[in-house]
Order: C-alpha cells, then structure tokens, then sequence
C-alpha cells in the first residue's frame, strides 16, 4: 500500500509546530504595535474643528497665554474650553468680517454654542486632574507637545497608560519649575540634579496605584 | 394566640447542632440541613438559569449575535463633541461642582437639602447642615429625588381629555370658571395637600377673598390628623409639638417612629443618637422604651420593647399616666418609676398612626412630668391653615355628590388612588364638570380629570415651606423644568387672572413685603433657611382630661395599615431605587407583603414544615385579607417580633397608572392596592381581618434577608458578628491580640490609612445611607428577578441580625460596606490584577482590567462585591444621562463592583490639600463618604487612621472595636463598635 504522506509531510510538520511559537509571538508583536499605533491611539491625528483655530497664530504669534482661554486649567479638573464670549473680546474688533470667524459670530449673535471635536480624549474609566499636574510642575508642553507650533491642533502624545505610567513612575524626568509650566519652549538645564530637587520641594509622590485614575 | 413559638422549640429541631446566638432568619434560627446547603453557595439561584441547558435555536441565536458584534470590535472611536458656554456664568468653573442650598417637602414639611450640581444638572442631594431639621443628614426619599427628578415617566405635557394642549389653553379654560365664580365662588373648589409655604399660603388666601364662598380643602393620605387632633385635645387649640431628644434621659415611644418618620425625624435621630454613643469614660446613656405594633426603626434600637396590637397601645398609655398604678402589667409600673426619676428629662411620643386621644395621652403625661417647655416645646402650628383633614376632604366628596362643586382644581395629591374607600373619590369627581388636576405623573387621578398639568419637582421651582420647628426653607432651582411642568403658585397665579407671576416673584415679593430686603434675601438662599424664622415656643399646658376610653372592638385579626417605608404613600412608587431597596426591617422589595408574627402565621396553616420546603427566603404563599368586605391578596411574610394576631400592610403600591416601574405596561401592578381597605372610620386599620392560605403555590419573593450571610461557618455556631454590651457593664471586649502574620509583605501606607467605624448601636437601618451610596456611585438596579437571584448591586447593605425569642426578639442592624481589608482575600486570586491595593490601603477595583472571573467575589468573607451579571446600567435612557455622578465609570456587563470608600471624594479631598500647600495632609473631616453624609445618627465615621487626632483613629482605640471575621487575619479597615444596650434592671424579659 502506497505512502498516504509524502515524505515532505514530516519536515512541514516540524516547521508547523516549532513555527507556531514564533508565529504567535509575531502576531503579538503585531498587535502590540497597532495599539500603541496611531491607528488605534489618534496620536498626531487632526480633527475638523467648526473654526480652524491656529494656536500657532494666538500664542506663538500674539503671546496669548494659555490661561486666558483654559481658565480652569489651575483650579478644575477640566481645563477648560473658552465660551464664544472669549473669543469675541477680541474678535468684536479685529478681523470684524473674516469670513472664518462667522460660525463664532454667529454662535455669539444666536446663543447657540460653538461645537468642536474632541482632540484629546480619555476613556470614561480614567479620570484626570489638569490642576494637580500644573500644581506639581508638569508644563503643558509635556503632554500637549508644543501648541505653539500647531497651526491646527492635534494629539501630541499617545495617551496609552503605558504612556501615563513612564511619568508616574518616574516624575523627576518631567518636572519642571512651576513658573516654566506655560512655557512652551522650556527646555531644562539640567534635568538629572534639578528634577530630583523639585520632587522634593514641590513633595510629589509616585501615585500607581489604580485607584489614582481608576475609579 | 397561646401556642407562641419559643427559642426551645427551635432548639429542640435542631439537637445537638451549637446554636446561633444571632440570626437572620428563623430559617437560620431553625437550621434545616438543605437552609444550610443554600447558605454555603454565594449565588444559590445562579445555577437554575443554566439547568436548562442551550437548545440548537438558542445557540444559533448566540452564534448570530456574537458574529454580528465580531465586526464592530474593530471600529474606531467615535469622536466626542465639546460644546461650551456661549455666555459662561460667573463663578461657574467646569469640573467643579456646585452646592445650592434647596428644600425637599414631604406631607408639607421641609427638610433643608443641599443639591450638588455639575455644570447645571443636579447630581446629588445631601442634608444642609444649617438647617434645624436636617443637620447635614437625610433619609433614603431625599436621597431618591435626584432619580424622581430625571424620572422619563414623569407628566411632561398638558393635556385635556387626553389631547396635548398647551398652557395657555388651560389659562383660557379657566376665565369662564372665574368670571363665574366672581359673584359666588361656592362651586369653584381647591384641593391641595398638606400646605406649610407661607407664599403659597398668602396666595390661596388672596384667591379665596377673590372668589366668594370659594372652599379650599387638604388631603394627605398619610395624614397628620392624629397628631393635630390629639394635641388640640392637649392643647385647645391647633399646635405643633417640637421634640428635643437631646435633653431626654428616657423616651417611651407609643406606635412611634420618630426616628424615621414624620417631621424632623432626620433630627430626632440625630438628638437621641448623641445620647446613645457610648465611648470610653461615657457616664450617661439615654433609655428608650417602645410600644409598638410591629417592628419599626426606631423600636430596632429600643432597650425595651413590646410588640401589641395597635388598639393596645392606648390602654398602656392610659396606664402609664396612672403611674402604672392599678395595672396588673408590672412593667408599666417600672417605666412610670422610670420616667419618674427622669422629671423634666424625658419624652413621651406618639405615633402618627395611633388615635388623637394617645397623643393627648402623651402630652398629659409630658405635662405632669414637667417635660413640657423643656424636653417637649409647643409652637403655633406648621400649616397655614391646620384643618381636619379627612373632614376637609370628606366635605368636598359630599358637595361633589350633591353637585354643588362645579370646578374643582387639585394641586398634587392623588386622591383618586389614595382617599378613603368609603368615600368613593372617583365617583364622586366625575360628577364635577370642571377638573383639573397638577401633578408629577399622569396618574389614576388625571385619568379623570378633564386638564392635567405636569407638576415641577422641587428642584425645577421656586417655592419655600416651614421645617419641623416653623423654620422657613426657600426652595431654589437648580435647573429649568425639565418636561414644561408648572408650580402650584403659577396655577393659583392663573386663577387669580395674572399669568405673568413666575413662581420665583412670587417667592420673592412675598418675603420682600415681610420687611425683607435683597441682602437678607440673598443670605437665606445662601443659607437654606430664613433666619430666625422658627415658630416662637407659645404658652398653655396640656390638659389632663382625656375623654373614657371607646369599647374595644374585637375581632378574628387586626388589620394594620401602614405607608410603606420605602414608597411611602404611593408617590414614590415610579422610583426605582426605593422600590429596590431592601425594606429597613423585613428587608423585601418591590411589592407589599401581608407581615405577621411567627405564631400568626401557625395559626393560618402556613406551618414550620411547609415554609421550610419553600426555603422561605425565596419564596412564600400567598394569604388572602378579607376585611369589611373587601379582599386583597398579598404574599405572607412573616417577621419575629411583630405582635401576635396583626396583620400590617402596607400602602402605595397596585398603581393602575403610576409609570413603567410601578405598573409595568407588559404585566399587572407591582404589589396590591391596599386603599380600598382603608376606610375613613379607621384609616389605619382596625379589628376584623380574616386571613386565609390561597390554593396556588409557591410566590416567588425577592428578600435579600440571607443574602451575603456571613452567619454560616462549617463548625456551626454563631462567628460573632455582633457583639454586644449592656451599659454599665464592665467592657469586655478587650483588643485581642491577633497573630498578623501573612504569607505577602506587609504594606506600607506612609502618607494616609483611610479606615472607618461603625457604632451600630445607633443604627435604626432607615436605608439613607444605601441610596446615598447609589446615587453617589451610579449604582444600578437590576429588578425583582434578579433580586430573587441574589444579584442585588448595593455596595452596602444592612445586615440585620436577630437575637433571642422569635416572638419577642432584639433587633441588631449592621451596614456592611466593603471592609477594605489590608491583607485582602480578594487581591491574590484575581488574574489579571484588576482589584489590587493601593498604597492608603484600599482594596482597588479596576473596571477595565476585569475580565468578570469572580474569583475575587468567591475569596471574599464578607460577601461585599457585587457582579454585574447583565447589563443593569441604563446606558439608553437619554434622561437618565444627566443624572449621574460624573466622577464614577458607570459599569458595565461582566464587571465586579463593590464598595471604594468614595475613593473619588478621596482624590478629590487629596487633590485640594496638595494645592494648598503646607504639609499637604488631607485634614480630618475632609473627606465625608456618601453613607457617612446621609447618616442621621452619625454612626458611620470615616478618616485617616494614620492622623492619630482624627476621629476615626480614635474611635479605633474603643475597648469596644472589633473587626468582622477577625480571625481570618484579613485585618479589616471596616470596624465596628459593639452595640451597647441601657435596659432598666427592674424589668425582666
């Protein structure tokens, strides 16, 4: 009776078994890097806003600090988004009749409130607090990356836990002093002899626990 | 009723298996083998669901649903919106919530609340700490109103004879009724309920000097005409009795529930808790004795108490103003001594339910042991105008029936649904030709009505109303009407011709034309209360003529008819977290019950062996009342400690139209209408009742009673829950020195050590601190099957314990939240590390991590985590959204929950103290958990046990302080203090 495998059979079947391992291991790897990839984190991805808003223009251009719109950025956990109001304090005299700035008119001359797209997004089951990382010493720049040179913005970081995390566990590498944290284009000295100093003087702690975020 | 069940006759059952001391239920008393089968799985009904096994189409039907959703998996993120202000209000700082100080009426009377508000929408109610009848505490129903408030079933539209109209059409459909009643008001008609608001006062004044002969009559189906009756019979005249329990070294409660019902209970309990905590050097405990017809919260913590029928209760007051003298029952005679020796320093109250002469009764012996004016103050009465309130109503149905009502407009209130029996409200209203009707559901009462107009909630309108002692609460807004609903001061605005008078001028001008002024204006708002607007003690002693006591009539049983303590009079009956909510003493839910005593239900046939078979946790028969001729069938409940020959129901559920929850639209009503039993001769029951077995079987109930027992140990006997202590006795609960070791390394907490203590000898089990904690967590309810299931989702429950003769038990309550342990069973079983501790020593529980093993649920001793079996959280219903809490995940399927300390109120409090600098230390009182806020007895303390001047620290120091199942070496963070009992050594028994 003839063979019913051909002798082949035997070396495909090893390659089969020994391959599986590392044919899994690359599909993890795969995986692992789709969801730290853009694709799935929106990092660096812009959004259609109602008014193509330039911060490049209002803070790298005019010098506008970032308080003067995100109002609550030092006391709330939400940092703020400004009302019409804000915008119109300015734009009432300048640039009166640009065409790009209607939907604020209108929106300011109706009541009815501007709608833009969320950039930055965290899940539901994440909470965080934009005045405890300014008080700490966090500067905008870190998470947000430079604003200033956003002529539309987009998301900086990839917002993974992953990411969260390589600054919780290690705080001293992003410390700055409290008065650089609005400043876009801080750029530390000496980061290894000055963060450990901040840590201290500003009692930051190193929060992992789950229940820091997590609730 | 001589054949009473004793201890021994359980005893006897159970033969040589170690006795409880405690226990839950008299199937935990009488410890069959299958009961404890039961008790040892977590979830006895989870395994029935899949005894069925999966048929071919069911498989299919799965397979289909998981192919279909296998897409969807890979979509990506939707994107989300931002919509700020256009116009942002001043002071208002998105992500920080805002307090405005407001008021919540019940029966008429105000409790001062503080509403939190998140970017304009009401989140959260808590007690306003200004306010006399609240201190900061508040009970289960204010807790609820926030779901009341969203609740899509309300009225959201004005309707005549079913057509959508508007507002302004029913205005113009009332100027032909006015014009009218101009010349001779006598057929235009008010009904209102109980009112206390002087503005809305002043305005029915004005309307029934506009409209002569015009009639205003008040109805409350839980009615405070005892009490008002009875004291003018004191008194002579219509008065308000204020309490101050915190003055009474002894208080005899006659059939009173003072610590969670009636007026200025929230205070009350608080008063006559701060006597009862007995710490280390404590000289002095209060004395409570209770009379009662059936087990409530505050006779749960009595030191004495005796259970009798309800027409008993006023021969022991009778007797007890004798002196006890010339009574053969020789513990009057030690409560008279008793109060006696307490002259001026004791209280003796009545309850809502019984007569006006044992409320007369109780003030004559307050007069004669000198307590009125010091323990017992008297003041001008709450309402604007105190009437009999069944007279008032009963006169309008024999003017409707006469027809010389020709309009009549009800603002709130459902008479239709809850008026006497004998009055025949509905037949009597459809002879007049003019109804309208306000209300916050389309209800029994706007189906028979020609116009309804939906009512605002008190958190849509501007209103004000007088507390327990006559301060006066203005009612603030904290959002537009929701469902265009309209205020009971517009709906008089339009009777009085001006439709322009919004509920927020009348308000205003009404205290501004009482000599106040912007400023004064403005701080009562801020405040929650009107300075200085308390009604003023007034002169008169009580009399000592109390008319000869009325021929007892006796019958087969008495028939008891209560509110029920979860929906109360039926108006809550819509709301599902009340419905869900475990009732305080027999821990049912979501329907009424016919509750009888042990030796009761014996004598009706239900007997041992049968309900044993039931396993009666999860299922009863069902007992039809006949009673005057009308029959109800309820299912049989029985309680240890309620008296021998009652039965008492409760009212307010069988809603024939009362919204989704209580009258399901695929089903019939929720529970059954007890109303048609309840006559005005005897509106709290009476002598007669026959109660009988019904042929069908087994009625599936949902009692959470043997819930999450810890009770049960494989060596039997009682694993000391509870312990307790009578006071004076020498402390014997001495810390024991337990052996810490553990197989992980120890934690260290370098900052804070958050723990909690509990004093459950102050615990009444009134349940606002589980609605505090729903709605503080966005805690889901999950219906009555699933209750049935065990599948309750309370991060805390009260446990209530029983000790003693089933007849005549004493009565324990232990909330139990999650016990935080520091050597936590739950952490070293998950897989996936989603519950781990964190470095203040909670037991953390991560939402996205878990992947629904429950493992952690099977470690746990305490059986405090809850499992989302189903998708309980109500992510569809569009009004339900604004409502919850924003600094908690709203859970989904296949994720375990349980309690966190507030972990959010945690970050929030460490979060400020940081940014404040200085040695960044979160300052005791800081944070405040939401069961620990509602609490009116301020038995629950919370804090850092790491800050050895914080209260929780030293309370932890108590000789009295235990921890649960200590012996496990869990280390829990959750303590409690042993319950401390003050009983008179001349009573025995």
């Amino acid at each position: 009776m003839a063979q019913i495998f051909h002798r082949s059979a035997n070396t495909l079947s090893r390659v089969t078994i020994f391959g599986a391992v590392f044919i899994a291991g690359f599909l993890l790897w795969v995986i692992g890097g789709i969801v730290r990839s853009p694709v799935a984190t929106d990092q660096g991805v812009f959004r259609e806003q109602p008014v193509p808003f330039s911060h490049q223009h209002h803070v790298a251009g005019l010098g506008i600090d970032c308080r003067y719109c995100h109002t609550s950025v030092e006391t709330s956990n939400f940092a703020g988004i400004p009302p019409t109001q804000t915008c119109m304090n300015c734009h009432k005299e300048i640039w009166t009749n640009a065409d790009m700035l209607a939907p604020v008119r209108n929106s300011f001359a109706t009541g009815t409130p501007l709608v833009w797209s969320r950039v930055h997004r965290l899940p539901d089951f994440v909470h965080f607090n934009h005045s405890i990382h300014v008080a700490k010493g966090i500067g905008c720049a870190e998470c947000h990356g430079r604003i200033d040179k956003m002529a539309l913005t987009y998301q900086y970081a990839p917002l993974t836990m992953e990411w969260c995390l390589s600054c919780h566990r290690a705080p001293e590498k992003h410390i700055r002093p409290r008065e650089e944290v609005f400043n876009m284009a801080y750029v530390a000295k000496n980061q290894e002899e000055l963060g450990p100093r901040l840590m201290r003087e500003y009692k930051v702690q190193k929060l992992t626990s789950c229940s820091t975020c997590h609730y | 009723m001589t054949d009473k069940l004793t201890f021994d006759d359980f005893r006897a059952r159970i033969g040589d298996v170690p006795t409880r001391e405690y226990w839950r239920s008299l199937d935990e008393l009488s410890r069959s083998e299958a009961f404890d089968e039961v008790l040892a799985n977590e979830f006895p009904q989870q395994a029935l669901p899949l005894q069925r096994g999966v048929d071919r189409r069911d498989f299919m039907k799965l397979m289909s649903a998981s192919m279909a959703l296998a897409g969807l998996a890979a979509c990506n993120r939707p994107e989300q919106k931002i919509v700020p202000y256009v116009r942002q209000p001043e002071n208002l700082v998105p992500g920080k919530p805002m307090y405005f100080a407001t008021a919540m009426t019940l029966g008429g009377v105000a409790t001062g609340v503080l509403a939190e508000s998140h970017l304009g929408r009401p989140t959260k109610i808590e007690g306003n700490p200004d306010h006399p009848s609240s201190l900061g505490a508040s009970d289960a129903f204010m807790q609820a109103s926030i779901l009341g408030l969203y609740d899509p079933d309300r009225a959201q539209v004005v309707y005549q004879l079913g057509e959508i109209r508007t507002w302004s059409e029913f205005v113009a459909a009332l100027v032909p009724i006015t014009n009218a009643a101009k010349t001779n008001g006598h057929g235009l008609r008010l009904l209102t309920q109980t009112i206390t608001s002087p503005s809305l006062g002043a305005q029915i004044q004005q309307v029934l000097a506009m409209y002569p002969g015009m009639q205003w009559h008040q109805w409350e189906p839980v009615s405070r005409d005892n009490v008002r009756e009875g004291l003018r019979m004191a008194f002579g005249a219509y008065v308000n009795a204020v309490y101050h329990f915190d003055k009474a070294n002894v208080v005899v409660a006659l059939d009173a529930d003072f610590t969670s019902d009636g007026p200025g209970h929230l205070r009350y309990a608080r008063d006559f808790a701060s006597r009862r905590k007995v710490r280390r050097g404590t000289t002095s405990m209060n004395r409570l004795y209770s009379i009662d017809c059936g087990l409530n919260s505050t006779a749960a913590v009595a030191d004495h108490r005796w259970a009798v029928k309800p027409s008993e209760v006023e021969t022991w007051a009778r007797a007890l103003l004798a002196g006890g003298s010339g009574v053969g029952n020789a513990n009057i005679a030690a409560i008279a001594r008793d109060l006696q020796k307490n002259r001026g320093a004791a209280i003796v109250i009545a309850g809502e339910g019984q007569p006006p002469v044992v409320h007369a009764l109780a003030m004559a012996i307050n007069q004669q042991l000198g307590n009125v004016g010091s323990t017992v103050t008297i003041t001008d009465p709450l309402e604007v105008q105190p009437v009999n309130e069944l007279e008032s109503l009963r006169q309008l149905v024999t003017d409707m029936n006469s027809g010389a009502v020709q309009a009549l407009v009800m603002l709130g209130g459902n008479p239709v649904y809850d008026a006497p029996a004998d009055f025949n409200f509905a037949e009597a209203l459809k002879k007049v030709p003019f109804r309208a009707h306000l209300s916050h559901y389309y209800d029994e009462t706007s189906m028979l009505s020609q116009w309804h107009i939906p009512e605002t909630h008190y958190l849509e309108t501007w209103g004000d109303a007088r507390g327990h002692d006559g301060t006066v609460s203005i009612q603030q807004p904290l959002i537009a009407p929701l469902y265009n609903g309209r205020a009971a001061c517009e709906v008089i605005g339009a009777l009085l011709g001006g439709m322009d008078a919004s509920p927020y001028d009348v308000v205003r001008s009404y205290w501004f034309s009482k000599g106040g002024n912007e400023q004064t204006w403005r701080q009562s708002l801020n405040d929650g209360v009107i300075a200085n607007s308390a009604l003023p003690p007034r002169g008169g002693a009580a009399s000592a003529n109390i008319p000869p006591p009325a021929a007892r009539k006796e019958g087969n049983y008495e028939l008891h008819i209560v509110p029920d303590p979860n929906i109360y009079d039926g108006r809550f009956a819509n709301n599902g977290w009340l419905q869900e909510l475990p009732k305080p003493q027999s821990k049912l839910c979501w329907e009424n019950f016919a509750i009888v005593s042990p030796s009761t239900a014996k004598a009706i046939g239900f007997a041992e062996g049968e309900r044993a078979a039931l396993n009666n946790e999860l299922a009863t028969r069902r007992v039809k009342i006949s009673y005057r001729g009308r029959d109800v069938v309820l299912p049989l409940w029985i309680v240890p400690g309620h008296p021998s020959g009652v039965v008492t129901v409760t009212l307010g559920y069988g809603r024939k139209n009362g919204g989704r929850i209580a009258s399901p639209p695929d089903g019939s009503p929720i529970g059954a209408d007890i109303y048609p039993m309840r006559f005005s001769d005897a509106l709290g029951g009476g002598a007669g009742a026959t109660i009988a077995l019904t042929d069908e079987g087994a009625y599936m109930v949902a009692c959470t009673q043997e819930h999450q027992s810890l009770n049960f140990s494989d060596t039997g006997g009682d694993r000391e829950i509870i312990k307790r202590q009578t006071f004076g006795e020498a402390e014997k609960h001495e810390e024991e020195e337990t052996n810490h070791q553990s197989m992980y390394p120890p934690f260290a907490y370098p900052l804070h050590a958050w723990a909690m203590v509990i004093d459950p000898s102050v615990c009444t089990g009134c349940n606002g601190c589980v609605v505090a904690c729903q709605a503080e967590n966005n805690i889901a309810i999950v219906g009555k099957k699933e209750v049935h299931r065990q599948r309750e989702m309370h991060w805390l429950r009260i446990d209530r314990y029983f000790r003693g003769e089933p007849e005549n038990p004493e009565i324990y309550h232990q909330p139990v939240p999650c016990m935080q342990c520091e050597n936590a069973p739950c952490e070293p079983v998950c897989p996936v590390e989603a519950t781990s501790h964190s470095g203040e020593g909670l037991n953390d529980m991560t939402y996205n991590r878990c992947v629904g093993t429950r493992y952690c649920s099977n470690n746990c001793p305490y059986k405090v985590r809850r499992f989302n079996f189903f998708h309980y959280s109500d992510y569809d219903t569009a009004a339900y959204k604004p409502m919850r809490n924003p600094d908690v995940t709203v859970r989904t399927r296949g994720v375990m929950e349980k309690c966190t300390y507030c972990v959010q109120r945690i970050n929030e409090a460490k979060i400020d103290a940081e940014r404040r600098g200085g040695d960044q230390r979160v300052r005791d009182g800081e944070v405040v958990t939401a069961c620990q806020q509602a609490c009116p007895t301020d038995a629950i303390v919370f804090g850092d046990m790491n800050d050895p001047k914080s209260r929780v620290a030293q309370l932890k120091k108590e000789p009295s302080n235990y921890g649960l199942l200590a012996e496990l070496n869990t280390r829990p963070r959750t303590t409690y203090l042993a319950v401390v009992r003050n009983p008179n050594p001349e009573i025995r028994g």
